[in-house]
């Protein structure tokens, strides 16, 4: 059954406020403690061995001179693991399947791209532990490899996996293949929708993929203890599931493992799943002693998830009037080394927020030789729509019509079927185009060479498991204990107001920590937009039981009946002092009373959060395009968007800001550059430019709150639209500076001077 | 009976049917339903599925009750990153 509370409207005294972060001082001052700052008496240094190739066959790994190295106490190779059976789970960004996660970890059979795991090894030092690493010798047999999407989805390609045919496609295919999964999405009669359009675009779009680019790297410690427990403390956006994969691969007891988040130097979908933390705690067992291991910015580059490349080809028409009648697109995804892009979830994306009666959207999940990918915030959304609100950018140009209003004539509402299945419920697309047509942004002044770009965006948002407790303390303060990792968003904030607002109190009285795995139930990760939905009415579930179970104590203490006994200003008072009059009790008062009079108070959450509210964004952005270099510059930047409600406005605009950020840097820099060989050419922020605060101006932002009808605060979630949008804006401004529109990201100085000087130029 | 669709990527793994009506309880019943009548959809049915019951969207909730007269659409689960 669901446990949603439905939206009430009321007045908020701290909700919508903007109070510093429990967690603010300790960041400032250095004394949060990330992954790497944790460390443990007699632990050693894991390093892990990967392969220098794209593609190869392991024939033999010898670690015998590793092994006898001096300080070197471990080492695991594919013969520590158990073999895996497919088996699959959710972990954030799609299903995981455990039989990849274990090849993953740790090569099996053959290597799949430049930096997968081979060996790992514990040492008393860094130094002696990179030395041994020297030793240990690997028979490879090298094979052809295949990065490209597109050369990858050919029958002639080199293939990853012998044993990997076509899902989704009936018959099943007579020889294997790296497409691993073809879907199709859509509604309506394509052919006739295209037979009502006066103006028919199509184009094809290719993107690179792009990495997360958290600052922390990964970095773990595991203690495996003699009687065979076990104790992570790691960087993630979800320990528990952490904890279910390191307990599935090592076949271990879940409760055997005790998972203590540490904070978390960003994330953004790239730390969702498990890459050293088993062979951490492989190593701790091999050696009886805790391993330490920190990814090195190198590792983070070549092993850990991208968010894929891809090749997406897009087709709309429309009536003379801007009215959209049928759209249809194709979306090839790499998903890395392994099957599981989100390709399923672009293709769903794709044309949401716009109500057409005739769109069919095909997808292609296609192993490649590269990294298996991890979500980044909207996983898929931006590089899809990228294509399609380019085709829309030009259709509205072609037709004449200012592009809010193109997209305002087509935009989906409360009630528009989409092509995945069911109709939109409350949301505020419109809204947010009105609101960003209204802004004294959209109609500022350009000067020459510059332009002015609009882009939007939609994500599904979720909810998912979730626990909280609360805890009433003897002074009356209270412990808000959480399962949902604050990914730096500031969720600690968010989750005690909403907790201070349901019990009236000062929002001081509340202290929220992360518990680790042991203290709660299981909580899903904190990726899609779903901590402040789902801890937030987790929050307001234990702050009511909490509420229940206080007014039936001062019932007792006072000698009341319960109906008596209402909670108003933060205490108990009576319901109706005509009726049952008594001494109104506070929470402290209560507090020093509770444990002589029935024990502890506190208030629990254990939910399946439902209900989640989609959300919407509007971007427009003006460049200036430098003709002789090829430069583009963000002159000025506003996003708007519907978040249902901004419980704490200051870090609902610090998502939106921070997922513009990621998305001007998608489109204007970042890229993986692989050598013939099949070698990652960037591995390092000096090659591989995100933008830094120089790079870009202040981006403005406009809060839309159309209230999400199945939260009690009316919260939809505000993480991942932000950066769906980026790309597209900065296409369609650069279209609009200098006439040539860009169907490769990124949108870098040469491409830019290419296009510039090529045949697109108008 | 309630009316379930399913959406055309699922379509493939139920021999092509996008529409049938059912006379189910609650989900983990349609699933049970769903899982004998069309074996190629079981694997889908235990991982990647969620359901919109009248254009709420669900996911991991076995006991949500579907009434009689309710549209079920079963889509592929969402997460995020």
């Amino acid at each position: 059954m669901s446990d949603t509370l439905k939206y009430e409207e009321k007045k908020l005294k701290i909700v919508g406020t903007r109070p510093l972060r429990p967690d603010g001082v300790d960041k400032v001052t250095g004394r949060a403690r990330y992954g790497a700052d944790y460390n443990l008496a007699g632990q050693l240094i894991g390093k892990v061995l990967r392969s220098p190739y794209a593609h190869a066959r392991i024939k033999a790994i010898d670690v015998s001179a590793a092994l006898a190295l001096p300080g070197v106490k471990a080492v695991v190779t594919r013969d520590d693991f158990p073999e895996m059976p497919n088996e699959y789970a959710s972990a954030g960004e799609l299903t995981v399947n455990y039989r990849a996660v274990t090849r993953n970890m740790m090569a099996r059979e053959k290597v799949l791209y430049d930096g997968h795991p081979v060996a790992a090894l514990a040492a008393v030092s860094e130094s002696v532990a990179r030395a041994a690493l020297a030793l240990i010798k690997v028979d490879y047999e090298v094979l052809p490899h295949v990065i490209d999407v597109v050369e990858a989805m050919r029958p002639d390609a080199p293939l990853l996996h012998e044993d990997q045919y076509t899902e989704g496609v009936k018959p099943k295919p007579a020889r294997p293949s790296n497409i691993a999964k073809r879907l199709e999405y859509g509604h309506g009669d394509l052919a006739a929708g295209f037979a009502k359009a006066d103006v028919i675009i199509e184009r094809e779009f290719n993107t690179k993929p792009v990495h997360q680019g958290y600052i922390e790297p990964q970095a773990c410690l595991a203690s495996y203890s003699a009687d065979g427990q076990a104790e992570l403390w790691t960087c993630t956006q979800g320990h528990f599931v952490f904890r279910a994969q390191c307990a599935k691969v090592l076949q271990m007891d879940v409760s055997k493992i005790r998972v203590t988040p540490t904070e978390i130097g960003g994330g953004f979908g790239g730390k969702n799943n498990v890459y050293n933390e088993p062979l951490a705690i492989a190593l701790s067992r091999k050696s009886n002693r805790p391993v330490k291991m920190v990814m090195t910015r190198e590792e983070v580059f070549r092993a850990t998830g991208p968010t894929p490349g891809a090749n997406v080809k897009v087709k709309i028409g429309c009536t003379l009037d801007g009215r959209i009648t049928a759209a249809q697109a194709e979306v090839n995804f790499q998903a890395g080394a392994f099957p599981g892009s989100p390709v399923n979830q672009a293709s769903m994306c794709a044309f949401t927020r716009y109500d057409i009666a005739n769109v069919r959207v095909v997808g292609h999940d296609v192993t490649v030789n590269r990294p298996k990918v991890a979500a980044y915030r909207a996983p898929g959304a931006p590089i899809v729509v990228f294509g399609v609100e380019s085709v829309i950018d030009e259709l509205s140009k072609k037709l004449g019509i200012d592009p809010i209003e193109f997209r305002l004539k087509n935009a989906a509402k409360e009630g528009t079927q989409t092509y995945y299945g069911p109709k939109l419920g409350p949301i505020g697309y419109v809204q947010t185009l009105e609101a960003a047509r209204a802004h004294p942004h959209y109609s500022a002044p350009l000067g020459p060479n510059q332009g002015r770009g609009v882009a939007t965006g939609f994500w599904f948002n979720i909810g998912n498991e979730t626990t909280c407790s609360l805890n009433l303390q003897p002074d009356g303060t209270l412990t808000l204990n959480l399962g949902t990792i604050d990914v730096a968003g500031g969720s600690r904030a968010s989750l005690s107001m909403m907790v201070a607002e349901e019990l009236g109190i000062e929002l001081e009285r509340v202290r929220p920590i992360i518990g680790d795995t042991s203290t709660l139930g299981f909580n899903f990760v904190t990726a899609g937009s779903r901590s402040t939905f789902a801890s937030g009415m987790a929050g307001v579930i234990a702050s009511r039981d909490m509420i229940e179970k206080l007014r039936a104590r001062v019932a007792k203490i006072r000698e009341v009946p319960l109906a008596a006994v209402a909670w108003k200003n933060g205490r108990a008072e009576p319901a109706d002092a005509r009726v049952v009059k008594f001494e109104p009790m506070s929470l402290a008062e209560i507090a020093a009373m509770a444990g002589r009079t029935g024990g502890p108070i506190a208030g629990h959450a254990e939910i399946n959060a439902q209900g989640a509210g989609p959300g919407f964004g509007a971007h427009i952005v003006d460049v200036e395009v430098d003709r002789q270099t090829g430069a583009v510059k963000i002159l000025r930047y506003t996003v708007v968007q519907d978040v249902g409600k901004a419980i704490h406005p200051a870090y609902v605009e610090g998502q939106m800001q921070g997922g513009a950020a990621q998305g001007i840097g998608w489109a204007l820099n970042e890229e993986y550059v692989y050598g013939a060989d099949g070698v990652l050419q960037n591995p390092g922020f000096l090659d591989y430019r995100v933008p830094v605060a120089s790079d870009l101006p202040m981006i403005d932002t406009v809060i839309v709150e159309v209230p999400n009808p199945n939260h009690p605060y009316g919260v939809r979630g505000c993480g991942e639209v932000p950066i769906i949008s980026p790309m597209a804006a900065i296409a369609n401004a650069i279209d609009n500076a200098v006439g040539v529109r860009l169907y490769q990201q990124p949108f870098s100085p040469p491409r830019v001077l290419e296009a510039l000087s090529g045949p697109a130029k108008r | 009976m309630a009316r379930i669709a399913l959406s055309s990527s699922l379509a493939p793994y139920a021999d092509g049917v996008r529409e049938l009506e059912l006379e189910v309880a609650n989900v983990r019943q349609l699933f049970e339903v769903l899982g004998e009548r069309y074996p190629g959809l079981q694997a889908q049915l235990e991982g990647e599925v969620a359901v919109a019951i009248d254009n709420e969207i669900y996911q991991d909730a076995l006991l949500q009750p579907i009434r009689s007269d309710s549209e079920v659409v079963l889509i592929s689960k969402i997460a995020g990153g």
